[in-house]
């Protein structure tokens, strides 16, 4: 998956660009026992930032919610309805200027 | 916030966006003591638009001053590109003395919308979440944030596409992801000389020109998606709409695809030496007159994305938000009168949705996205595939009799793929047609 590695990055990259003010706890959560049985792990490649990756040691999915875009995509794309997807507190999360 | 803590108003709008602000500035003109409130600290800073907002609906909301927004490029020039893998087929329309459209960017211009709200005795909250819906005997009567409860008579949803309200409260379930498309753009730094080289603008006009792409996406298992691109002041806007279900079905990043178009040769060179500005991802509800949901209840009516209130096949949105909550705002005003915010005095909301272009166009395009969606292969690799063809032979000297090239391309158009599929697809086209106009 070298190949993934080189997307990555393209991601993060893109990421940089924008501004955050970042909450200190996730206004993403996961039902882990849900996605422990989930095989095709879709929030893993249809989430634009890249929130979620998985753990294979762990069988987990890593949420990496300070980069979360707010747009919604994988509370929707989830077939489980494993995560519980709220908006960060008032005055947190993404700060588009240009978009 | 403490000011808001003992007070009561006459209407609490939840989100400060083009339907919240329309709502709010519609319902304080006629006299209403109005509270717009919205999470982020700057309105518009949550929000992303492909490009351009419809002058006209805006026209309508600020018909005096609509001209000082912050706009940066009349979009009066469009064109549409069907790109195979190295070529790109287009139409293209421009009316240089007759902008219909501008492009913006939301923080902005949000900005701007509540800022014109406010002058007009709009309350204005920002960084304020509402967590839930207040409602006593069957009335929907206040919101509760995060720290306190605020009062109103009418409550005005528009807290976009989401809308964890609607949801919550049971006005409509989520979208299903066919329902859905995921959008993701960048903002590309150009100079203002290279904008209008590149896109053909008169030298120093604020014209500005807009481009979508189909097809060109190399990709195997082809998504139903739409390239975008809008010219700002000095920048552009690159996007890509995908989707959701289409993502999801063959396993793709919406980040991957959009750097597939932007390395397309015809859509490469647009971009060529600018620096990108900002990232950006939005969804757009799609679902449309099918997944209308309950527009209203005893003291509380939806607006704008949160409603579904979009026509994607023109790109309508925020002409539908600024109408649709204008109409909550009269409606509220018209409830406020009488002093009576039940179901049945709010229904001439819907009465005015269904009497507009709204619900109108919604019904009308209902199978359209559908149709389109059925035929993606033909859409997305077919045509443009075989556009790019004929216009080989049409433009080319490739020192071979005409009508032998001609025919062949014929006789390929209909031997490449089972006729079948050319007769789906007359189908949905006759389908989309005929449903719009009957």
């Amino acid at each position: 998956m070298s190949s993934d590695e080189v997307k990555k990055k393209t991601i993060e990259d893109k990421l940089t660009t924008i501004k955050y003010n970042c909450d200190s706890e996730s206004h993403l959560v996961l039902d882990a026992q849900l996605c422990k049985n989930c095989e095709s792990r879709c929030c893993t490649y249809i989430c634009p930032a890249k929130v979620y990756t998985y753990d294979e040691n762990q069988n987990t999915i890593n949420v990496d919610y300070e980069n979360c875009l707010e747009c919604g995509a994988c509370k929707i794309a989830c077939p489980y309805g494993a995560i519980d997807w709220k908006y960060p507190k008032a005055g947190h999360g993404v700060i588009y200027k240009q978009s | 916030m403490e000011e808001f803590q003992t007070q009561r108003f006459d209407v609490i709008v939840v989100g400060a966006g083009p339907a919240g602000v329309a709502a709010a500035v519609t319902s304080a003109r006629g006299g209403a003591k109005v509270l717009l409130v919205e999470r982020s600290e700057i309105a518009g800073t949550k929000n992303m638009i492909g490009g351009a907002v419809f002058l006209s609906a805006l026209k309508e909301v600020f018909p005096d001053n609509w001209h000082q927004a912050p706009l940066e490029r009349y979009i009066n020039k469009h064109t549409w590109s069907l790109l195979s893998d190295n070529s790109s087929v287009d139409v293209s329309c421009d009316f240089p003395l007759k902008p219909k459209s501008a492009s913006i960017f939301r923080s902005k211009f949000d900005s701007w919308l509540v800022s014109q709200a406010k002058k007009e005795g709009v309350y204005f909250a920002p960084s304020t979440l509402v967590k839930r819906l207040i409602k006593k005997n069957g009335y929907y009567c206040g919101i509760e944030t995060e720290l306190e409860r605020i009062e109103a008579k009418v409550i005005i949803i528009a807290d976009g596409v989401n809308s964890l309200l609607a949801c919550q409260h049971g006005f409509r379930y989520d979208y299903d992801a066919k329902d859905t498309v995921l959008s993701i753009k960048e903002t590309v730094k150009l100079s203002k000389e290279i904008i209008e080289e590149r896109f053909n603008i008169t030298k120093g006009s604020n014209n500005g020109a807009a481009r979508n792409f189909l097809g060109g996406l190399k990709s195997e298992n082809t998504p139903f998606a739409l390239g975008f691109m809008y010219t700002y002041s000095d920048s552009v806007s690159i996007g890509l709409g995908v989707n959701l279900e289409d993502l999801r079905r063959y396993a793709l990043n919406p980040s991957d695809l959009l750097e597939k178009l932007k390395e397309h040769p015809v859509v490469a060179p647009l971009l060529q030496g600018g620096e990108m500005l900002e990232y950006s991802a939005h969804l757009i509800p799609e679902g449309g007159f099918k997944k209308l949901p309950k527009l209203c209840e005893n003291g509380v009516m939806i607006a704008g994305d949160a409603a579904g209130f979009v026509n994607a096949i023109h790109f309508e949105g925020t002409n539908f938000a600024f109408i649709s909550g204008k109409f909550a705002g009269e409606t509220a005003l018209a409830a406020l009168k009488i002093n009576d915010c039940s179901k049945r005095t709010l229904k001439l909301y819907e009465k005015k949705l269904k009497q507009s272009f709204i619900l109108k166009d919604l019904k009308s395009y209902k199978d359209v996205m559908e149709n389109l969606y059925s035929r993606t292969n033909s859409l997305m690799n077919y045509y443009p595939k075989k556009a790019a063809e004929f216009f080989e032979i049409f433009s080319g000297a490739n020192c071979i009799s005409k009508r032998d090239e001609f025919r062949n391309f014929i006789v390929n158009f209909i031997k490449d793929r089972s006729i079948r599929e050319l007769f789906k697809d007359l189908a949905a086209f006759i389908s989309s047609i005929f449903g719009v106009l009957k």
